[in-house]
């Protein structure tokens, strides 16, 4: 079973007056442990979707099927708990933080909102998650603006795992680190989704991040599904323009190892 | 080939808070004219700072040392100093504060022979101004014409950078254009005074893969067909790779590495540059998956 099935999505908004279509009869599923990963150009739909899955929007049309359920007809209080099996992270924590809170603030609040730790229990598990993402537990004090970009991207990890999801929307998580930092990060995610059996819904421009990572790819123009399929086999032989034209554009690195 | 600028021990230091920051330590290194030089590095490594620095646009609290030497035969006569684009607001980069040890020759040099590009087209860009003026303006001030010239100018400028339309280009506001076009338009604008140095600090940065590559295309067209020197900033040894005839590695504020395109790419000879090459996700690298040996 599926643990995220999405059937002909479409969300409209106005642009000058005139109606356009932002995501348009998208449909695709995703499995338990797997990645599938949403790749286009700007303005192609990308981030829509994410927010459509998230329910941060409503889609005009389509359906959302989450661990089976019609996520689409939730109430509040029952999307609220469903809420904790959904997690995200975004391209940059710093802005989805208040940066003054510390680290230990910012996993104590999932801790506490959907009831998973009593409040004496909370610090050892705050101390374990940041353990589990690589991090010193002593960072816990520390404020979310005095530790680095790569920190800060475990900690919004860190909390995202903190509920026990079965699915984490990935929107360019990776797209603002350094490239060593990048490279432990893509590691971190590959081994919390093995050790959990968490599926991932990534989101990238960069087609060498997700030919790393991902299992399956969409790609998507104006909106639309313009192909999809094994990302390795999509990305060496993309059939579709739009497909084509993004591999022709990812920059590429020709080494002669001696 | 001549060196169109030579620098010399060039340290900088940011005050921040009362404690001093180095950004910048003890680098050396000639920019030769004509060729396509990148400046490659991680956050922190002091590339953009680099960069200001060559084009005297440093916050005036910096601490500076060292020298930056234009090869005299290579100037054109200096004048007024107005940077062409708006310097954005950097985080932690202190504002304002006392001008020191910033040496004179940096003020001879303006905006006449320098044009920069920086990430955001959107910051840079007069938002209230239609961009047929912003680009007349930097024509008028540095090339001393009439109005009427600058604007004859300006739309052979947005038609350089492949801007659809030029005509209604002209009158168009910020925006109501796309970011690549933005890009174009800031291009236009650094190049509209005939600088024989452009610099393009992480100027693909914000841009998807696509939109990157026009622009990288139309920054070595442009670089080809007037002759400039190109110093281009960026975090990905990749694209850098790829338009570069050299690469200049910083970490930490040092020059760690400066080398032929070639070399750096075949046979690095700092671990760092090999770590940054090793660390680049192309489409032949193998798949971290593998690497785990998990699969769903």
């Amino acid at each position: 079973m599926s643990v995220l099935a999405v059937s002909s999505l479409a969300k409209r908004y106005h642009r000058g007056g005139k109606p356009f279509a932002a995501v348009d009869d998208v449909s695709f599923d995703i499995g338990p442990a797997e990645t599938l990963a949403l790749a286009g150009p700007s303005g192609s739909g990308k981030s829509t979707i994410a927010r459509l899955v998230l329910r941060l929007i409503e889609p005009d049309t389509g359906r959302i099927d989450f661990e089976g359920a019609d996520f689409l007809a939730l109430s509040c209080a029952a999307l609220r708990s469903c809420r904790a099996r959904i997690q995200m992270v975004f391209q940059d924590p710093l802005a989805a933080f208040n940066p003054h809170a510390t680290v230990g603030r910012v996993l104590d609040d999932p801790l506490r909102i959907h009831n998973i730790a009593s409040r004496a229990e909370r610090p050892r598990r705050i101390a374990a998650l940041l353990e589990r993402v690589g991090l010193d537990a002593g960072l816990a004090a520390r404020a979310i603006h005095e530790i680095s970009g790569g920190q800060r991207q475990r900690v919004a990890i860190a909390r995202a795992i903190a509920t026990h999801p079965s699915l984490i929307v990935l929107d360019e998580a990776v797209s603002a680190l350094d490239v060593s930092v990048r490279g432990q990060i893509l590691e971190l995610l590959l081994d919390l989704q093995r050790q959990e059996r968490i599926a991932y819904l990534f989101i990238s421009h960069d087609l060498g991040v997700i030919r790393a990572v991902a299992h399956r790819i969409v790609i998507l123009d104006s909106g639309r599904i313009a192909e999809s399929g094994d990302a390795r086999a999509v990305i060496a032989n993309p059939q579709s323009a739009i497909g084509k034209a993004l591999v022709a554009a990812t920059p590429k690195l020709i080494r002669n190892r001696p | 080939m001549t060196a169109l600028l030579s620098i010399r021990d060039l340290g900088v230091v940011y005050r921040r808070d009362g404690s001093e920051v180095p950004a910048l330590k003890s680098v050396s290194l000639d920019v030769l004219a004509g060729e396509r030089l990148a400046i490659i590095g991680e956050s922190g490594s002091g590339k953009s700072t680099l960069a200001l620095a060559v084009a005297g646009l440093l916050p005036t609290g910096a601490l500076v040392d060292g020298t930056i030497e234009w090869s005299a035969g290579q100037l054109q006569k200096p004048r007024s100093v107005t940077p062409l684009s708006v310097l954005p607001y950097t985080a932690g980069r202190p504002e304002g504060g006392v001008k020191d040890r910033q040496p004179l020759h940096f003020r001879l040099i303006g905006g006449r022979d320098i044009g920069f590009v920086f990430q955001d087209p959107s910051s840079s860009l007069d938002p209230v101004m239609p961009i047929g003026k912003q680009i007349a303006e930097v024509a008028r001030t540095h090339l001393h014409l009439t109005w009427r010239e600058a604007f004859t100018r300006a739309k052979i400028l947005l038609e350089r950078v492949r801007l659809p339309d030029p005509d209604s280009a002209l009158h168009a506001y910020p925006h109501q254009l796309s970011g690549g076009q933005k890009q174009r338009v800031a291009i236009a604008a650094a190049i509209a005074a005939e600088p024989m140095l452009l610099i393009a600090d992480e100027a693909t940065s914000a841009l998807d893969t696509i939109v990157q590559a026009e622009i990288v295309a139309l920054i070595r067209r442009l670089v080809a067909e007037d002759g400039m020197t190109l110093i281009f900033i960026s975090h990905d040894i990749a694209l850098a790779a790829a338009l570069a005839d050299r690469i200049a590695v910083l970490r930490h504020g040092e020059l760690i590495e400066l080398g032929e395109t070639r070399q750096i790419v075949n046979a690095p000879r700092h671990a760092y540059t090999r770590a940054l090459l090793d660390a680049h996700l192309g489409l032949d690298a193998e798949p971290l998956l593998d690497r785990q040996g998990a699969s769903a």
